[in-house]
């Protein structure tokens, strides 16, 4: 029932003293006519509201949430306790320096350590969110070719496997997106490359993740960066896929100019149903003079805001989802300089571990002697052999409790289901989860009718999207209510 | 060292063995040598969960928290209920990730249905989506989502927050779309300057409405030069705390309603996260960015909620969306809706009705401590003027523990009054203003 049904006019939250000074109200020319139909309510219905809402959902404190690319790890509370306090809350972002010296620290200590996992020289924590950090790098590598009136490099190359935000950002940034096939490997065809770059003054650039959305790391990655630098282009990392390498490889050394990391996804941050999340962009020297956003810098002992010389201008208003930046900062202070590492090596062990478990029935996309931080089952031999596909499997996990893997990405494999189940989990979890891919496998050929019709435990079954894009209904109608 | 890693060395060590491997080093083995970091990074070591809270709580007492605040300028101080910060703590909305799975995820799609529904009603727009980073972004998606073949320039007041006015600047630095700023007179925007940039290439008019000083704009009448030219749209950016008291974008006559979703229960928090809202009439729909959740029935005809209209995103169309975003402000939409549904009709209205009481009320205050107010059609922002340094002014306010208004040059300052501010705060701000020389 939606909170609005249950509304009760004349309930209400005894929010507010009275208005101390003489009432006011607007000239007719501004006054608002039409009604509000805002829900009225006591505040033990709302506290019920929400529980029930709660209970309808599913999060990683729930259970295993092996969705790969999100890298959905455990959230710690430390974190949640560090972004309450007072001093970071009730600050207003408009305060002179001096008064936020420890905002101001939490902006400085987090780049730092930024800047050396990822091997770039400078951060800006503006960016809200990965698709917006993709957004920001590009952005730079603009501004880069703009100031070296290079204006004809417009044209950005992209993987067919790689993320949709990758291509989305592109043309927001005003570039051409030029996509390159992978190798049958799943990797980055570098002859094709060589092909499109060579000669071409036209490419601004290169965006890439590795290791890739398959879980793969691209051997030849310094020879493709190479490729592009060779042309003229600038090498952009999306960092969606970091969690598999901190501590073993660093974007900057592979020859990537510009960076950026998903805080909500490698440093533990919640995902929040969808937001807030948090995008940060790092870069190299040569770009850092076009960062957009302000920094904290040391200046007279104490440390104080500063703009980047040819600033591209802000990414949005003060300086990023703040309280994320301040539980990634907790995160960190946590694990430290062993930790981080650690927290790699356990996440690449727990994504082999089940990926050699699962082969046994399961097709791995790419068959790979060694994943990364995730791997990709390909259901095309099941929805074959028996027309279970992976969205069959992805619905029957939902009955077993389990969150279940990206579906139908990448794109390059037809039935892909993409686990990453990170570092956070432990062997009894996955144990069990491995248990219920194969047990599916097998309903899969025994009854897949059962799968088809999956789930049937949960509050609602498989709902109707079709009818949902062909006749929206995108709010609670009022006016059907009253009648 | 802290780990969140809840396997032992053992098994670890086990796990190992069964996918026949010795050391966890030898899953590494295959990224290359010219790429390979070797050594430490170079970071503090690791601490117990005690040491980092306590690092934690030195880091948040060293930042000045002011018990009265009379700045504003796009971030509002305002009471907020405890039941949004109960709501919005509990773990499994905060945990869960976008509602892709729709089965288990009802919760987190309903909460943001109602999120939709209650910031039509607040705009009076028809769609709204399910929330964008801010406020500033909201303006620099709406710029673009007016874009048409022939239609490629952008009509922004300069009577709007100047960090917005950038982040528009920055939208239309990556998409190539023209940008002509329509010059602001006395507060205002200038509205005589408008008719004249009107022509056949504008894409849409931009204003914010109250503006950066508070004031309240000719926004019907903006809304009809807007529309004089033929595919030209009508964005307003709106304080959605003032629409308890003042009209709606749309019967302003606007197409698109934006704005900064803090005032509705986020805290100020050094500026994010925060949310920015948008939301359309029903013929503008398909262009509007970011999820947006509707409702359907399941297969046993059992009402329910999914993320709909994908076809306008990324993950299916790639570099044919109408734009990038995939992550949002998903928690902050549900703090909004849990802080609009214990306000009420009656809450929202009472904090509209007395931030503008109080604004004119301080306002009025203000000419017997030598201080100049230039309009009195304004909402709860109001510029002065006057003869007294700014710096001296806030100088004095500070070190009684008062965050004084924004300071917009050495002789003028921008202020702010929320239900948050009593009237013996006011006097005492009055007072301690008399005194500066």
């Amino acid at each position: 029932m939606l909170v609005f049904e249950k509304s009760r006019p004349g309930r209400g939250v005894s929010a507010l003293p009275e208005c101390d000074v003489e009432v006011l109200a607007v000239g007719e020319k501004d006054r608002r006519e039409s009604e509000l139909h805002l829900p009225e309510m006591a505040e033990v219905d709302l506290s019920r509201h929400y529980t029930e809402l709660e209970r309808k959902s599913h999060g990683v404190n729930d259970g295993f949430y092996p969705l790969g690319s999100c890298t959905m790890k455990y959230n710690p509370k430390i974190n949640e306790q560090a972004a309450s306090l007072e001093g970071f809350t009730g600050v207003h972002p408009l305060q002179p320096a001096e008064t936020v010296q420890g905002c101001l620290k939490v902006m400085k200590e987090t780049e730092d350590a930024l800047c050396e996992i990822t091997g770039m020289s400078r951060f800006t924590l503006q960016p809200a969110a990965g698709a917006h950090g993709e957004f920001t790098g590009l952005l730079l590598i603009k501004a880069y070719h703009l100031a070296n009136g290079d204006t004809k490099r417009k044209k950005i190359i992209v993987p067919d496997s790689a993320h949709g935000t990758n291509p989305a950002s592109a043309v927001m940034a005003g570039m051409e997106v030029i996509n390159v096939d992978s190798t049958p490997d799943g990797l980055v065809d570098v002859d094709k490359l060589r092909e499109v770059c060579d000669g071409n003054d036209e490419i601004a650039g290169l965006m890439l993740t590795n290791p890739n959305t398959a879980g793969l790391f691209d051997p030849n990655i310094k020879e493709i960066t190479d490729i592009i630098h060779s042309c003229g282009g600038q090498c952009y990392y999306d960092g969606a896929n970091l969690n598999a390498i901190m501590g073993w490889a660093r974007p900057g050394d592979m020859g990537f100019d510009c960076v950026h990391l998903n805080l909500h996804k490698t440093f533990s941050t919640p995902h929040g149903g969808g937001g807030p999340g948090s995008g940060p962009v790092g870069c190299k020297e040569h770009l850092a003079k076009f960062m957009p956003g302000v920094r904290a810098e040391e200046k007279d002992g104490a440390l104080d805001f500063a703009k980047a010389e040819e600033s591209l201008g802000e990414m949005k208003s003060f300086y990023g989802n703040f309280l994320v930046v301040v539980r990634a900062l907790t995160y960190i202070k946590m694990l430290g300089r062993e930790g981080i590492p650690q927290a790699s090596k356990n996440a690449v062990l727990n994504a082999n571990y089940m990926m050699k478990k699962l082969s046994s029935k399961y097709d791995i996309a790419f068959n790979p002697a060694v994943c990364m931080h995730e791997f990709v089952m390909d259901i095309g031999r099941q929805a074959k052999e028996t027309g279970v596909t992976a969205m069959d499997i992805a619905k029957g996990l939902l009955d077993n409790h389990i969150h279940p893997p990206t579906m139908y990405f990448p794109l390059t494999v037809h039935e892909a289901l993409m686990a990453e189940p990170t570092e956070t989990e432990s062997k009894e979890t996955l144990d069990q989860a491995i248990e219920v891919f194969l047990k599916l496998n097998e309903i899969a050929y025994s009854d897949p009718e059962q799968l088809h019709n999956a789930p049937v435990t949960t509050p609602v079954t498989r709902l109707d999207e079709v009818g949902a894009a062909r006749h929206p209904v995108l709010k609670y109608d009022f006016e059907v209510s009253n009648e | 060292m802290g780990t969140y890693v809840p396997n032992t060395e053992a098994q670890q060590k086990e796990m190992l063995q069964e996918i026949g491997f010795e050391k966890l080093d030898d899953l590494f083995a295959h990224i290359p040598d010219d790429v390979k970091f070797r050594g430490e990074l170079n970071l503090p070591e690791g601490l117990s969960e005690m040491e980092v809270a306590s690092a934690m709580k030195k880091l948040a007492g060293e930042n000045r928290v002011f018990d009265s605040i009379f700045r504003g300028a796009g971030a509002y101080n305002h009471y907020i209920p405890a039941i949004v910060g109960t709501v919005v703590s509990k773990e499994t909305l905060q945990t869960a990730y976008t509602p892709y799975q729709a089965e288990i995820s009802q919760g987190v799609l309903q909460s943001i249905f109602e999120y939709q529904t209650m910031i039509c009603d607040l705009t009076g727009m028809d769609v709204s989506n399910a929330s964008v980073y801010d406020g500033a972004t909201a303006a620099g998606e709406a710029v673009a989502m007016c874009r048409e073949r022939k239609q490629n320039k952008a009509l922004v007041s300069a009577a709007i927050q100047p960090s917005v006015m950038k982040v528009i600047e920055t939208y239309c630095f990556g998409n190539e779309m023209e940008l002509e700023i329509i010059p602001e007179k006395d507060g205002f925007t200038d509205v005589e300057a408008l008719k004249g940039m009107m022509a056949d290439d504008v894409a849409c008019v931009y204003i914010q409405h109250p503006n950066y000083y508070g004031n309240l704009e000719k926004a019907a009448e903006i809304g009809e030069i807007a529309h004089s030219a033929k595919k030209c749209k009508y964005i307003m950016a709106v304080n959605p705390i003032s629409l308890g008291m003042l009209k709606t974008p749309r019967e302003y006559g606007a197409d698109f309603a934006v704005g900064e979703g803090q005032p509705l229960g986020l805290p100020m928090a050094f500026g994010g996260p925060y949310l920015g809202f948008m939301a359309s009439t029903d013929a503008m729909k398909r262009k509007l960015p970011g999820r947006i959740v509707g409702q359907t029935v399941d297969h046993n005809g059992k009402t329910g909620y999914v993320l709909t209209l994908q076809a306008r995103e990324q993950h299916i169309r790639r570099e044919k969306a109408s734009s990038n975003i995939c992550s949002n402000q998903a928690l902050c939409a549900l703090a909004v809706g849990v802080y609009l549904a214990s306000m009420g009709n009656g809450g929202i209205r009472n904090v509209a009705t007395q931030c503008y009481s109080k604004a004119h009320y301080m306002a009025g205050r203000m000419a017997e401590a030598g201080f100049t107010v230039k309009s009195d059609d304004f909402f709860h922002e109001f510029v002065t003027e006057s003869d007294k340094k700014s710096s001296d002014v806030l100088k004095a306010l500070e070190e009684k523990g008062i965050l004084g208004g924004y300071p917009l040059d050495e002789s003028r300052i921008l202020w702010c009054c929320t239900e948050m501010n009593s009237k013996k705060d006011i006097d005492e701000v009055i007072d301690i203003l008399k005194e500066v020389k």
